[in-house]
């Protein structure tokens, strides 16, 4: 075996054993890898012990969205499955509204309805100039929200 | 290979590299102008509007932050395997390159993220691969920086290099793997309107030719730099 094949061995056998180092201590914390929890999560409680603060992401509910009071609001979110309502006070993004990504970060009270201390918006991988989403929705091929 | 080994001589790689570096600046700069002129001027995107015009800048500079950095880690296993000369200086001389590009990523992606998310920083998976990116450049420099012997250098930060490639594909799909803040890749999935793809692919272009002429000019003084240091040496010894 020449020097050259030997330090390619030594190389390659490195990077791999490196790789399944990694790729074993990402799935061992896959749980603390995640930004949020869907609501179906939520709903069947996989998220962290009760009474902790967690974040919980999908989409704003069509129609689920209320104004109470001056700066407090309602809303739903929903992964299409399952839905939690969410009690927030505060500004929201300017992102912010029924079909559009959410991550609300806050508790669960007793009553099912998750409390949040801070709200931010999420937007998906689509661009397009705002003649094709009309055009787009004319043809009723549009498949975001409004 | 035997095309590599006819280019592994550095008099010869320098007299090719400074023949073809005006080609490259010069193309660098019309690909620049008109990708910024197209993606300045193009309409803006519906749902978020100009913030989203960021991505110029934040796409570009995401996508050649970790080019770079592969492009670093095969020179590297070049080097320790094949002890190739000219792969050492290639990496050498990518790193602060490919660091500047993670620097303009982070940055520009907190630009955005402000006005679209609602915050300047969020610790989600992509975020965070990506930051350890910035770092394991620094680190790579900082052992080019700590050891004087090139040899003993060269040896160490191949080392750091490829172990840290492992971060690459966890930046590729962390957006996959786990629930995110940031949204996952679009571009090449064909889900960017081509009004805004385009001048996206122009400037991607564009600094990828960036990346090439200053490479070729850095790997230039660093061959240089090593003859002087090596006829230093020599007179030393005399």
């Amino acid at each position: 075996m020449t020097r050259k094949r030997q330090r390619m061995i030594f190389v390659l056998s490195g990077l791999g054993a490196l790789g399944l180092a990694t790729g074993l201590t990402l799935f061992a914390l896959r749980d603390n890898l995640v930004f949020f929890y869907s609501p179906t999560q939520v709903v069947l409680r996989e998220m962290p012990v009760e009474n902790r603060n967690f974040r919980i992401g999908g989409l704003v509910e069509a129609g689920s969205l209320e104004r109470v009071g001056a700066d407090t609001i309602r809303f739903a979110v929903t992964d299409t499955a399952n839905a939690v309502r969410v009690t927030y006070t505060g500004l929201v993004p300017n992102l912010f509204k029924e079909g559009q990504g959410v991550v609300a970060e806050g508790r669960l009270g007793t009553d099912g309805v998750f409390v949040a201390s801070s709200i931010l918006a999420k937007h998906d991988e689509t661009y397009m100039p705002k003649e094709v989403m009309d055009a787009l929705k004319a043809q009723g091929n549009w498949k975001g929200g409004d | 290979m035997a095309n590599l080994h006819w280019l592994a001589n550095p008099g010869r790689f320098l007299r090719i590299s400074n023949a073809v570096v005006p080609y490259l600046a010069g193309l660098t700069v019309v690909l620049l102008a008109y990708g910024l002129w197209r993606g300045l001027t193009a309409p803006h995107d519906a749902t978020q509007g100009a913030p989203a015009t960021i991505m110029y800048m934040h796409v570009p500079s995401a996508i050649m932050s970790m080019t770079v950095y592969g492009g670093m880690a095969v020179a590297s296993a070049v080097a320790l395997i094949w002890k190739h000369p000219l792969a050492d200086i290639a990496a050498k001389s990518s790193a602060l390159i490919g660091a500047g590009f993670t620097a303009t990523c982070l940055i520009s992606g907190s630009m955005w993220g402000r006005p679209t998310w609602g915050t300047y920083w969020a610790w989600d998976a992509r975020l965070t691969s990506e930051l350890v990116l910035f770092f394991v450049y620094l680190g790579y420099i900082a052992i080019w920086q700590a050891i004087e012997d090139p040899q003993r250098a060269g040896r160490a930060a191949a080392i750091l290099a490829l172990a840290g490639s492992v971060n690459l594909p966890i930046i590729h799909y962390s957006v996959e793997w786990w629930n995110t803040l940031h949204q996952p890749a679009g571009l090449l999935q064909g889900k960017t309107d081509p009004v805004l793809a385009v001048p996206l692919l122009t400037l991607l272009a564009a600094f990828f030719c960036f990346y090439v002429t200053v490479l070729l000019l850095r790997m230039e003084r660093e061959i240089v730099g090593r003859k002087i240091r090596q006829l230093r040496l020599l007179q030393a010894q005399a």
